[in-house]
């Protein structure tokens, strides 16, 4: 189960991000959580400079605009061991 | 798919044959808007043609100038990450920083629901809040959807005038602001964050992922603006030879003193992006308004806006907010009666 955090204060971009990640995960079947920060203080934490961002098991793996489908994509795919 | 792979396997060739493609099609433009107006079932002489003309030519000119510019910063942009920035700039004090912080502002790209993470990330990092104000007031207002709308409508002077006006703006508001040591008003919780983080760890990409940014942008930003872009230039094409051309010039002209304050003060809650407000400034250029009223009123709407400062305020006190709008007001208001003394 990866735990994947959508920061960013309700934008239109932060909405279409939560709606590609959910979708991606669901057509290659990999099971998340998803979280999404929206209070500027906790956002802060990040340390990211631009919304949305987004958080992969606690590490910020992308921030600013909608990430592409591609980019997302990588993320769940089963890392080689 | 076949053009994907092949655009990822070669995007040098691809970005040289599409720059030749948009010259070809540049140059086609008069002659082929002049050849559509013919075969329509109006007089050629008719007002109606000339506006025709006018519009035909107009709106593919602009919207291409917009593809061919917003691609090219795409790519840009991707060289001057907000975290590029931030290092640039943290290295620097005031007066060099404030400059160099608003140049920035042109080329990283910004967007406005960022505002604050962006602004807590530079003060974290240290950079100075005046410096950092340069920043936040340049990148929306000084960017190249609003430049090449300038340059494509009304042609390369304005342009050039609103960067270096929009430049002079940021800087010295940046500066000024500096100047008050105001670090105090400053929401406590943001001062009290630890040291910057990291931020993201971005591998520097291959120029096959620029080029895709590039074209991501351009998907997005001229999708998103070319409603307003044809809307703009339909008013103008409505208006070129029916509205008389001094219609405004009595209460909006150079003449009229209180024209630059008050466009300056309606500018403040209304709010829209460089390309929505471009209607309204064709619109109010062509019945005969100031240059300079129209570009104090074009700076105002999208520097200083309501929703902006709602959420500024998370992160500034409120005597810091205000200082902050006077001070950009004043310097706008500035430019407004330059440009009017000057052109």
């Amino acid at each position: 189960m990866k735990d994947v955090r959508v920061l960013g204060s309700g934008c239109a971009n932060c909405r279409a991000t939560i709606q590609l990640v959910e979708d991606v995960a669901k057509r290659m079947g990999v099971p998340i959580t998803l979280t999404k920060v929206d209070q500027i203080q906790d956002i802060a934490r990040y340390g990211i400079l631009a919304t949305p961002g987004v958080v992969i098991d606690g590490a910020v793996v992308h921030a600013g605009g909608i990430p592409s489908r591609g980019q997302v994509e990588r993320w769940f795919a089963p890392t080689p061991s | 798919m076949d053009i994907q792979a092949s655009r990822r396997a070669h995007p040098r060739t691809f970005l040289v044959a599409a720059a030749a493609a948009w010259l070809v099609a540049y140059r086609a433009l008069a002659p082929t808007a002049g050849r559509a107006v013919g075969w329509l079932p109006v007089d050629p002489g008719s007002r109606l043609a000339e506006s025709l003309r006018f519009f035909l030519y107009d709106a593919p000119k602009v919207l291409l100038l917009l593809t061919g510019v917003v691609l090219v910063m795409g790519i840009v942009n991707t060289y001057f990450t907000a975290e590029r920035t931030r290092a640039l700039l943290a290295g620097h004090g005031e007066g060099v920083g404030n400059v160099l912080a608003a140049t920035l502002g042109i080329v990283t790209p910004f967007c406005s629901c960022s505002a604050v993470p962006l602004f807590i990330g530079f003060v974290q990092a240290g950079v100075p809040l005046g410096v950092t104000f340069s920043f936040l007031i340049s990148a929306p207002m000084v960017n190249e959807v609003a430049l090449t709308l300038l340059f494509g409508l009304f042609g390369w002077r304005t342009a050039a005038l609103y960067l270096v006006l929009g430049l002079a703006v940021a800087i010295v508001s940046g500066w000024v602001i500096g100047r008050m040591r105001l670090e105090g008003q400053v929401e406590g919780w943001v001062r009290e964050l630890p040291g910057a983080g990291p931020g993201v760890a971005r591998a520097d990409g291959s120029f096959a992922d620029r080029l895709e940014a590039g074209l991501a942008a351009v998907r997005d930003v001229v999708g998103r603006v070319w409603p307003y872009v044809l809307g703009g230039i339909a008013v103008g094409a409505g208006i070129h030879g029916y509205v008389p051309a001094d219609f405004l010039a009595s209460f909006m002209g150079r003449s009229a003193w209180w024209a630059v304050p008050a466009s300056v003060l309606l500018g403040v809650p209304l709010y829209a992006n460089a390309a929505g407000i471009i209607p309204i400034v064709e619109a109010l250029l062509a019945k005969g308004a100031a240059l300079g009223t129209v570009l104090a009123f074009m700076m105002s709407v999208i520097a200083l806006s309501l929703p902006e400062l709602v959420i500024l305020r998370k992160v500034l006190k409120p005597r810091l907010i205000a200082v902050f709008v006077g001070v950009v007001s004043a310097g706008i208001l500035l430019v407004g009666y330059v440009f009017n003394a000057v052109l």
